[in-house]
């Protein structure tokens, strides 16, 4: 169905700039990870018409308004089973899905572990500042103990989850983390998450300016350390992934933790889709077929 | 009357009650007569009472009628059960060396088998059910091919020793009621029809295959779990991505996601299921997503009945998710309608995206009826509405997803579509899709999005047939229900009809949008009005009188689990014209 006009020109970064500008609180990690996205696209060279931008509800969740594709602005914590849905029923489509760690940890964290164990081929994208920042500050799935927020005003007793381990412990193809200060860091994971053929997942620390004051910018700065400047880290060793994501201090990781492309993605290995994107199939039941159904009941 | 037939056949569940059932359906449907069946069953695998209804006949049969004639009770539970639902002229065929048969009706032949003479019991455990077909086949007057033929089909994928084992079985089962006991009175008779038996989970399923889905999403739950399974049986020859989700919230919103993207999604649920997906449904309205939803009503609150029979998820249906935004809602009325539904439901949703939802319920999604082949139609008229598939020359107007039209429809692009980006909205938007609801909240533009989403309601009203009165336009007495009650309603009233009380049938279908003043036209004249319905509180009653302020003279309720049988409603009815109540709840005599 997608077709004919296309557009010969070079794709560039104002090709996805969308109808309003982000309204995020000035300082927001949040732009960082826009950005990083819309370079990803352009030196990738995907045409616009051809990426979905899928979110819940949240701050971060405001992305897919804040880039020109086709997006979908869903529910709060259900941005990955319509993803899903999107993608089964168009696999030619990019799909992108961004939200924020209330959203994915919190409220959709079944579905979180499910996209993920399917190996649906998207890349998710979750801008993580550990404190619900729409709802004006309160404690998040990976807010720290000891955390003080509007919903825990003596401070979090309880324990943060973390999402690279989840991830990994889930089946995930593609696991990494990023920090949205270290832009050329982040594109580039962005790219490889894109191209990877199954569930990618990327949890990016995004700082939120206004209501998380423990972990800011300057916090992660001196502590984030890039996996790919260690030559001996080999991130098709699952068992090493799991290990370095239990990594929380003085020196957090950040760069892809974990990788395998043996696994077939929920579209490759459903037969149906053999033939193509459903949405190009013919919806019709042949006469045949249709003959046989009944024949089945007589 | 009409002339018909009806086999009991109960055991503990694994005892095997499914396969005779389905053999005399086979049977009877393949001697061109209809059939009803009705399986009361309980929340386990093994073990507890079921208790399978088949009634058959050369007219229409939409129900069961809770008279037997032939009962085949595989343990003593059912015996001691359902011995009184015997009268004269009936039979019950049990296994000898197990079952006592208590005491009759006089007139009812008592017809017991030597299991452990006629089969070596030691090899095959469900001996006594093949025996008992055959035997109840010889006293029908069914020639003894028949069963042959439908054996072999049923053991195809057994070795041959198999099938020979079972067919040489039901051979002397046969032949052993032909020297012993008497045969039924009325031989069934014939005919040169030819019918297909499926269950209504089956039909909206095939439905939805006709109706061009794509797409189908559930997470498995009583009485809808058997659209599932016909989807995914099917999905590979009707090339349809089937898929288990999690959960219904998950369940929904996939189907929207691949609604989204341009196919037709369909999934199925019961009332449990369907609060999870309530918000998704919003969605649905919101961004202008069509997707249908099954709800297949099973009796509640919570978890409530899950094997029994409700029409108690109206009022969930009608206030599902917040907020005020279009939708269709339709109760087929048969097993029939449950596949003539889907595609008639799918065109009004696509071309006014919205969601349409299906208010099916136990008594028809797990129920078998005979249905015409030629009703089966896989080329139905599809109508996707206004669709953007392509950008042709590459020449366009700027797109607005949202553009405010006078029938609230705005011309849906199909993404990959180059020209036509936008983002789709949960939050309000507006024409192009821009959220308003966070940094300036326009009342000026929320208020024009919500009157074109609202105004495709009018559309919706026009695109669907209003009721129509069945029977004399000058009766005494007017029934009114809705959905699945439309068979049993139909034939009590043909039995008031032969007690001399002249009476006609109001059925509703569509119930969202209500066509409030056709209905109050038809009921303009009417006598004596009832409302007939299986709940408590006459959610129907209450949705009419909201609709359209009208009262009737009197309700019919039932809400025990169980549907209704015709003479409930005769009863009721002949109870409520003597002046002696307003409101009848029929009692079940049926133990199940």
């Amino acid at each position: 169905m997608a077709t004919e006009v296309v557009n010969p020109q070079a794709i560039v970064m104002a090709d996805f700039k969308g109808k309003v500008d982000p309204d995020w609180c000035p300082g927001c990690g949040d732009f960082g990870v826009l950005a990083a996205v819309q370079k990803a696209l352009v030196e990738l060279q995907i045409p616009k018409h051809e990426v979905a931008t899928i979110s819940g509800i949240g701050c971060s969740s405001n992305f897919p308004g804040f880039i020109d594709t086709y997006g979908m602005h869903t529910l709060h914590g259900r941005s990955l089973p319509v993803a899903t849905g999107m993608k089964m029923a168009n696999h030619a489509m990019t799909v992108l899905v961004t939200g924020g760690d209330g959203d994915g940890f919190g409220i959709g964290c079944g579905h979180f572990v499910h996209a993920t164990r399917r190996n649906v081929d998207l890349l998710y994208l979750v801008m993580d500042n550990q404190i619900y920042g729409l709802t004006t500050g309160q404690t998040s799935p990976t807010s720290r103990i000891g955390m003080k927020t509007k919903s825990m005003p003596f401070g979090n007793i309880e324990s943060p989850l973390n999402p690279i381990s989840l991830a990994l412990a889930a089946g995930a193809t593609f696991v990494a983390r990023g920090f949205s200060a270290e832009q050329k860091h982040l594109t580039e994971l962005i790219k490889q998450g894109i191209e990877h053929k199954g569930f990618s997942f990327i949890d990016v620390f995004s700082p939120c300016v206004t209501y998380n004051h423990d972990n800011t910018f300057q916090w992660f700065r001196p502590r984030v350390k890039k996996l790919e400047d260690n030559p001996e880290y080999d991130s098709s060793d699952w068992g090493a992934a799991m290990e370095k994501s239990l990594m929380w201090g003085d020196e957090i990781p950040i760069g892809k933790f974990f990788e395998r492309t043996d696994l077939p993605s929920l579209h490759a290995a459903e037969p149906v889709l053999k033939k193509g994107p459903l949405v190009q199939q013919d919806c019709r039941i042949p006469p045949d077929i249709a003959k046989s159904f009944i024949d089945e009941l007589m | 009357m009409r002339q018909s037939f009806s086999v009991g056949i109960g055991g503990a569940a694994g005892q095997g009650v499914a396969t005779p059932g389905d053999i005399f359906a086979k049977i009877f449907s393949r001697r061109g007569l209809h059939l009803n069946a009705y399986n009361a069953y309980q929340s386990i695998i093994r073990g507890g009472h079921t208790f399978l209804t088949v009634r058959t006949g050369p007219d229409k049969i939409a129900t069961t009628d809770g008279r037997l004639d032939l009962l085949v009770p595989l343990n003593q539970d059912t015996m001691d059960r359902h011995m009184r639902l015997l009268s004269a002229g009936s039979a019950c065929l049990y296994n000898a060396d197990l079952i006592k048969p208590g005491n009759p009706a006089d007139g009812v032949q008592l017809c017991p088998i030597p299991v452990s003479k006629l089969a070596d019991i030691s090899r095959n455990k469900v001996a006594q059910n093949t025996l008992a077909i055959g035997a109840g086949l010889s006293m029908m007057g069914v020639g003894f091919p028949a069963l042959e033929s439908v054996l072999e089909e049923q053991f195809r994928k057994k070795e041959k020793a198999v099938v020979d084992e079972n067919i040489s079985l039901a051979r002397s089962g046969y032949d052993y009621a032909t020297q012993n006991f008497k045969p039924f009175a009325w031989p069934l008779p014939m005919t040169d029809d030819r019918y297909a038996v499926l269950s209504g989970n089956a039909a909206m399923a095939m439905g939805g295959a006709a109706a061009g889905v794509k797409f189908y999403t559930a997470y498995p739950m009583s009485p809808s779990t058997g659209v599932l399974h016909w989807m995914a049986d099917h999905a590979r020859k009707a090339e349809i991505m089937v898929r288990q989700v999690e959960d219904e919230i998950g369940v929904i919103n996939m189907a929207i996601g691949a609604a989204h993207a341009g196919v037709r999604a369909m999934c199925a649920t019961s009332g449990g299921g369907f609060a999870l997906m309530s918000e998704g449904l919003g969605l649905s309205a919101q961004a202008e997503i069509p997707i249908v939803v099954i709800d297949c009503q099973r009796a509640g609150p919570s978890t409530g009945v899950p094997t029994k029979t409700e029409q108690g998820d109206l009022w969930q249906m009608l206030g599902a998710a917040f907020g005020d935004y279009p939708r269709v809602i339709a109760a087929p009325l048969d097993i029939a309608d449950c596949f003539k539904l889907i595609p008639e439901i799918f065109n009004v949703a696509d071309r006014f995206q919205c969601p349409g939802i299906v208010l099916c319920d136990l008594l028809l999604a797990e129920g078998r009826l005979s249905v015409d082949p030629k009703d089966l139609d896989f080329h139905p008229v599809i109508d996707r509405g206004e669709l953007i598939t392509s950008n042709g020359s590459g020449e366009h107007e700027a797109y607005k997803r949202y553009k405010i039209t006078d029938s609230g429809v705005s011309p849906r692009v199909i993404p990959g579509v180059p020209g036509h980006t936008h983002t789709v909205s949960s939050d309000e938007h507006d024409e192009d899709g821009v959220l308003i609801s966070d940094e300036y909240t326009n009342s000026v533009k929320r208020r024009a999005m919500m009157e074109k989403r609202m105004r495709k309601m009018e559309g919706i009203a026009a695109s669907i047939p209003p009721p129509q009165l069945l029977g004399p336009a000058n009766a005494d007495v007017t029934l009114i229900g809705w959905g699945s009650t439309y068979g049993v309603i139909d034939e009590a009233c043909e039995l008031l009809r032969e007690a001399g009380i002249s009476v006609n049938h109001l059925p509703i279908r569509w119930l969202v949008p209500l066509h409030g003043d056709a209905i109050l036209e038809l009921l303009r004249g009417a006598r004596h009005t009832i409302i007939v319905e299986n709940n408590y509180s006459g959610q129907f009653a209450r949705y009419l009188r909201s609709e359209t302020s009208f009262v009737p003279n009197g309700n019919i309720r039932k809400y025990d689990g169980e549907p209704f049988l015709p003479h409930h409603i005769v009863e009721a009815v002949k109870e409520q014209l003597a002046g002696k109540t307003n409101l009848s709840v029929p009692a079940h005599e049926i133990m199940v």
